[in-house]
Order: structure tokens, then sequence, then C-alpha cells
């Protein structure tokens, strides 16, 4: 006997009245996306679940793949059996045998209420069964148990799950529009990326290159970082700005303590022309408030203002520490601390503005045709696809 | 040719072997080089890392790559003893380690002043765990231990030494698992280092890796230089440890077939050669598969191995890492074997690469060899 189902339970949008039947198409079709290297699996949706069927595909990497797809609530490795009593004893005593613990508890829900026997009826038998048969030293405890088999009662075919596997959480990517994700390097601005997907919102990435200021090893990271959200959404399109120019210029016009704020401007200025010819609704960040000169209030002011679209930041109000852990929790911790030069680390003035005044901002960008090296900038982006399925050169090494 | 001496070494499998020419041909750049050439090279080399820990099912900076099981099973060793000496200076391990653990232990014993305590197998190479819940203490810094003994082929109890480690926090556990991999399951939790060889799965020669927790610290051997997490300097052997994720996932692949027919191949070996008169069979029933150590009484083994050699079949007479010297297997000795048993042993190891048809043949010039080499006297 062996696993042969997982049973996924959908997140909050179970609460969602009206839009229900769009967001579980949608949870679905990412569902399927993101387990499309697992070419057995068959996939089963009823009303409020979504049963995947493993054909002989790996439990083990599948569920691992599961975990990160938004909008699923939790999910089950089960086994399937016929609606009988005799099947069901079977497969709970073996899930019994194959788990770690000494008590156990069984949990019955019986949607099929023509089945001959009442839940706690259904779960003394298939308790008594495993007491029977067991090889180990085993008591019911319905409080604490240490392996807590669950029974779902259907009428043709019954479900026998042992734990429940939290899954991601939030919303189906791409239910919520899209953004385009400003993507440094760091540690902030992935953690950004994925909690801003968490919500429901697809992303693209912007990158501020600046060779040969910037390395390949920087760029590299960037795109090994957008490789480990790709698991949150299997394809992801990342526009690589060539920023040297205009940061060169930048440099030349401004004092040093205001060319940080004034290159954030920029920045924003070509993410916003971006964001509008990608048809993204916002554009979001990994800014939090007050972690260096740029990310005061202040300077988020005199920032912000160069664009009219809502600006995301998921980390705005969250500790280092906190966005740290999350960074670890998705894996992209030890890419952002490699140290190697970014735009925002290269030419960093010894004593930049904390309050940084707007007005003084566009006294340094007037005399010098900034709007024509933006739109230079975006004309020349490089997109790249970043994806689980992109073509593999080196697998044959492999 | 019929090759019969697989825990000595394997042929490289020719899949490893085109993409590790492939590489030569391709690239040469020093991973650690900042540019493009050497990034790339580096990122090949992380994830095959990436790749190995997967196997694993542990963490990519769990993995050390080194030049071999010997160099790892020195640097776990050496390394947790020169981290914790502060905590204690007593470490354990059995009397029928691999000679890279064995003389290590040795080393620290007559040359850093450690104290050693050697835990006895009776001889069924079932190791005393009594023993171990005397001797082991408060101040004990190290136990390491092999999962399958090279020479004899009987397993040891991970799973019990866990248990009694457990009460034990700062005993770090250290297991070479050489025989292991790729011919029985591998399991690392409740292990803290474990070494691992390539040239044992149809991998390159001069290639090994060093699992280690990442909880774990050691002292490294080779300073002075950032690779492999500061622990072993040096420019990396980086195409070598690129296809080693390669070789290991080609050598864990339908594992459980193989061992079935291992399996088969080692009972048709027992079944004869427990019907030859004067012939004793050193590998206990629930020892590796893979392993068969047989003593045929007043034969000389090196006879018996050349005049097999004629017949261009190929055995030995214990670990390769002990052939130049010529007093009994320490193995064999360790499990109280008679002088004459002990004299007498042959190794045959096995491969899913072997046939049924390469056992009649091994079987039939066996036959031959006995009709013809005479046995001493008693």
């Amino acid at each position: 006997m062996e696993y042969n189902h997982i049973l996924v339970r959908f997140g909050e949008l179970t609460t969602k009245g009206k839009n229900r039947k769009t967001f579980i198409q949608k949870l679905f079709q990412n569902t399927k996306e993101a387990l499309l290297r697992f070419e057995h699996l068959t996939y089963e949706l009823t009303y409020d679940r979504l049963y995947i069927l493993l054909n002989g595909e790996d439990q083990k990497e599948v569920t691992e793949a599961l975990k990160h797809v938004f909008g699923i609530l939790s999910f089950s490795l089960a086994i399937k059996v016929p609606t009988e009593l005799e099947a069901i004893k079977e497969a709970a005593s073996f899930l019994v045998e194959k788990t770690e613990g000494q008590t156990f508890k069984i949990d019955t829900k019986r949607n099929d209420k023509n089945f001959p026997m009442t839940s706690p009826e259904i779960s003394r038998s298939v308790a008594g069964y495993i007491f029977h048969h067991t090889q180990k030293d085993l008591s019911v405890d319905v409080h604490h148990p240490d392996i807590r088999i669950r029974i779902e009662l259907r009428q043709k075919d019954s479900y026998v799950m042992n734990d429940v596997i939290h899954g991601a959480g939030g919303y189906p990517v791409g239910i919520g529009g899209k953004a385009l994700l400003m993507l440094s390097g760091g540690i902030d601005s992935p953690v950004a990326g994925y909690l801003t997907m968490k919500r429901g919102v697809e992303i693209e990435c912007i990158h501020f290159a600046s060779p040969p200021y910037t390395s390949d090893r920087a760029r590299e990271k960037v795109l090994e970082l957008v490789g480990k959200l790709n698991a949150y959404q299997p394809t992801i399109r990342v526009h690589v700005i060539p920023f040297t120019d205009l940061q060169l210029a930048i440099y030349e016009h401004t004092p040093e303590s205001y060319a940080m704020t004034v290159m954030r401007r920029m920045m924003y200025r070509i993410a916003q022309r971006v964001a509008e010819q990608e048809n993204c609704l916002a554009i979001s960040n990994g800014e939090s408030i007050g972690q260096v000169a740029s990310q005061t209030l202040d300077s988020m002011k005199a920032i912000n203002c160069v664009i009219d679209m809502p600006v995301i930041r998921p980390v705005v109000c969250m500790d280092k520490i906190e966005i740290m852990e999350l960074a670890r929790q998705i894996g992209t911790y030890d890419i952002s601390i490699r140290p190697y030069e970014d735009c925002c680390t290269i030419f960093t003035p010894k004593q930049p503005a904390t309050k940084p005044r707007r007005e003084k901002c566009e006294t340094y960008e007037q005399g010098w045709d900034f709007n024509q090296m933006v739109e230079d900038c975006v004309a020349a982006r490089e997109t790249l696809i970043i994806g689980l399925d992109a073509v593999d050169e080196n697998a044959d090494l492999f | 040719m019929l090759y019969l001496d697989y825990a000595a070494t394997t042929p490289l499998n020719p899949e490893v072997g085109e993409a590790y020419f492939h590489l030569l041909k391709t690239k040469f750049a020093n991973p650690d080089s900042i540019h493009g050439l050497g990034l790339e090279v580096e990122g090949l080399m992380e994830r095959s890392r990436a790749l190995i820990a997967s196997m694993l099912g542990v963490e990519a900076a769990e993995i050390i790559f080194t030049s071999g099981a010997s160099e790892s099973n020195n640097m776990a060793i050496k390394g947790v003893c020169f981290q914790y000496q502060s905590r204690g200076r007593h470490i354990i391990t059995t009397t029928v380690e691999h000679s890279s653990v064995y003389e290590t232990f040795k080393q620290l014993e007559n040359e850093f002043g450690f104290e050693v305590t050697y835990l006895p197998v009776d001889s069924q190479g079932r190791l005393d765990l009594d023993v171990l819940k005397q001797s082991i203490r408060k101040d004990t810094i190290l136990l390491s231990c092999m999962a399958v003994n090279n020479e004899v082929g009987f397993c040891l109890p991970l799973e019990k030494i866990k248990d009694i480690l457990k009460d034990y926090p700062n005993c770090h556990f250290h297991v070479d698992m050489v025989q292991c991999l790729g011919k029985l399951p591998v399991h690392l939790d409740g292990i803290d280092l474990a070494s691992f060889s390539a040239h044992k799965i149809y991998g390159l020669k001069g290639s090994g890796i060093l699992y280690k927790k990442t909880s774990c610290q050691i002292k490294p051997l080779i300073c002075g230089g950032q690779q492999e997490f500061g622990l072993r300097a040096g420019t990396s052997n980086a195409f070598t440890n690129i296809v080693l994720a390669k070789t290991m996932r080609l050598a864990l692949a339908d594992l459980d077939q193989k061992i079935v027919h291992v399996r088969h191949l080692n009972q048709r070996l027992r079944d004869y050669f427990s019907g030859l008169p004067d012939c004793v069979i050193n590998t206990p029933e629930d020892g590796s598969p893979y392993i068969l150590n047989v003593s045929m009484l007043r034969y000389k083994p090196e006879v018996l191995t050349h005049a097999l050699e004629d017949h261009e079949i190929y055995i030995s007479t214990r670990s390769a890492c002990s052939t130049k010297k010529l007093d009994m297997s320490r193995t064999l000795k360790m499990m109280g074997v008679s002088q004459e048993v002990g004299m007498s042993a042959l190794r045959i190891s096995l491969s899913h690469l072997v046939t049924d048809q390469d056992i009649d043949r091994f079987i039939q010039a066996f036959n031959d060899i006995l009709r013809k080499v005479k046995q001493q006297r008693k």
C-alpha cells in the first residue's frame, strides 16, 4: 500500500462568494503549472477540493512543489480506497504503522449520509481494527494524539489521510493583477516580491545594471533570486535596465548628498514607464522605513512624488530581522548576502541627505535632459524570461 | 574479463566520463574568478552541490567537496577534535574501521594526546553496545563508526548508536558511508558528519564529499582560502565536483532493483561456498549483499587470487588500502577468528553489473582451480 492521492484544500477563497469560480479556476491552473514537470499526475476538481492523483510520481517532490502554490490552505497525502469498511480499516492501519508515535486518534467525516454507520461508529470500528493488528504499543488519545488519521467517507470512494500539511496560503497568483517589482539583489526586495505574489498579484521584475561598475555576478545573482521566486510563479519576466549612462549623468549634475535621492527618482520614473508598457498596475519594492537614507519618510516623499502609480511596499513596517527570517524561509537569503556591488551601493555618498527636499531635487534635475535618458533606458531594456521550464543547456552535465 | 573487486573501486560510468570530457574540452576557468568564465564554472559546481544535497535530503551548505573518503574521514575526525577539544578529549571508534579512520584515531591518540576507546565486535561483526554505554562520557566529543565494513561486509548498528547518543549532546557522530552509498539506503538524520567516495559508485578517482551538519563546526585541515566554506583551501577541482552529482544520480537510480539483483547473486555464491569443504564464510547473513568474504582453509589467498587472474577473474584478499601489510586482516583479527581463517580470506565484491552468467563462470573457474592448486598440509 502507498499514498496514491493528494487532497488539496482551498484557502481564503472559500469565503469569496461570486468570485469563487474564477479563483478556483486560477488556482487549478497555477497548481497544474507548478507541477508541470510531473508528467503522470492527473487531477480531479470538485466543488470544494482538488484531488491530485500521483500515478507513481514521487510524493515527496510533488508535495514540496505544492507547498509553494498560493491559494492552497492545506493538503494531505491520502490513500484512496473504495467506500467499504474493510478497505478503510486496512488503509488506516497501514498509515498508523508507517507513522511514528504511540498515541492516535481517528477522525471520520461522513459526507455520504447513506453509509450505514455514523462517524463515531466508524472511528471506533477502525480503531478496534488497528489495536488488533498493530505491532506497536498503541493507545488512543483524543486530545493530543501523536498520529491523527482522517477518514473522508464519500459516496463511491473514501480517502484515508495522515497529517495535514500547511499550504502557502494567500490568493492564487494572477487573480489580483500584475505589479512591477524593483529587484536590487538585496535581502528585502525578493521578500517584497514573495509577499506581493502571496496576495495574488503576479509580478514582473525590473533590475538596474550599471556595467562595468556592477558585475555579471550581480546580474547572475538577481536572476538566481528570480529563480527562487519561480517556485511561486513559474514564469517571471525580468527587465534589465542599462543604467550606467544615466547614473554617471546624475553624478555629474547633482551634489553628492543628493545623488542617491535623484537616482531613486530616476529609477521610479523608469519603473513607471516600463510598468505602463507591460500592463502592470503598480510598482512593488523592498523599501522599509528608516533602513537607509533613501528610505526615511522624507526620502520616500521626495522620491515617490515623481510618479502617480501606486507603490506597494510589503515590508515597509517590518523589522530587518523579520524580513531576514522570511528571506531564509523562501530560500533567497543565502543568495542575497553574496557581496557583489549593485547600483545602489556603488557611488554611495559619505553623507547622503536623510531629509531631502523635493524642491532641491527639482533644481538639480534642471538644465540637463534626463527625460531623454530615461526614455533611452526604457527602450534599451533587455527582457529575460526566467522559468522553471527554461531550456537548460547544461542538463547533460547532471 | 570478470571483475569482482567492486569494493576496491568501480569502472567509470561512460556517461560520467562523457560529461567530464566535455567540461575539460570546453571550460577551464577558476570558479573563484570574478569574471564571467569563472562565474559559469562556479554556477555549475554549486548546482552539483545542490543536487547532491537534495539526493541526500540535506542542505547544499552541508556538502563539502573533497578528494575522496580518506580525506573526508581525516577532515571530519581531526576537524571535530581540534574544534571541540576544550569540551573534552575523549573520542570513540571501533576496532574494525577503514585504515583512514583507524590510523587517524591512532594519530590523535599518540601525537595529540586524545584518549581513545576502541569498541570491539564479536565473531559476527556485531558491535558491543554495552561497551559503548560504559565508555561514553560527558567529555566524549566524537564517535566515528563505519556503516558497512569494507573487508567483511557486516553492517554496524547506526540506529542503536544514535539512540545512545541522544543523551550525549556533546558527542558528534561521524559515519564512514563509503560502502553504503549507492548500495544501501542512506539516512543522515541523527548523523553530524558522513564521508562518501565517488570512485566506489562508478565515478572519478580523487573525488568525494563530506556531509557536515550546519550545527557542527570543524577546524579546517588545509587553511588559506575561501573554498568549500573556508574549510578546504585550494583551487577547486571543479569539473570533478560538477560530475559528482551525475555520478550519484546514476548510482542511485533504480537502487531497489539493483539490490534485489545483487542479493540474488550473493545468495548463489553463498550456496556455492557453503557446499565446499574447508570453506568458512566470514560475512554474516545480514551483512551487505555487495561483499562476500570467505576463507579457503589452508589455501594461500594470494595463490588463489593469482590463479583466478589466469582466468581473467579479479577478486582481492582484503582492503586495497592495506594490502602492502603481510599479516592477517585487522577486521578479521578483531572479529576473533582463528589465525587459519584470518590468513586465508578472500573478498569477492559485487555490483549490479555482474550477471548470472558471470557467477557461472566464476564457479566453474574456481572449481577448476581447486582441482589444480594444492592445499597446504595440516
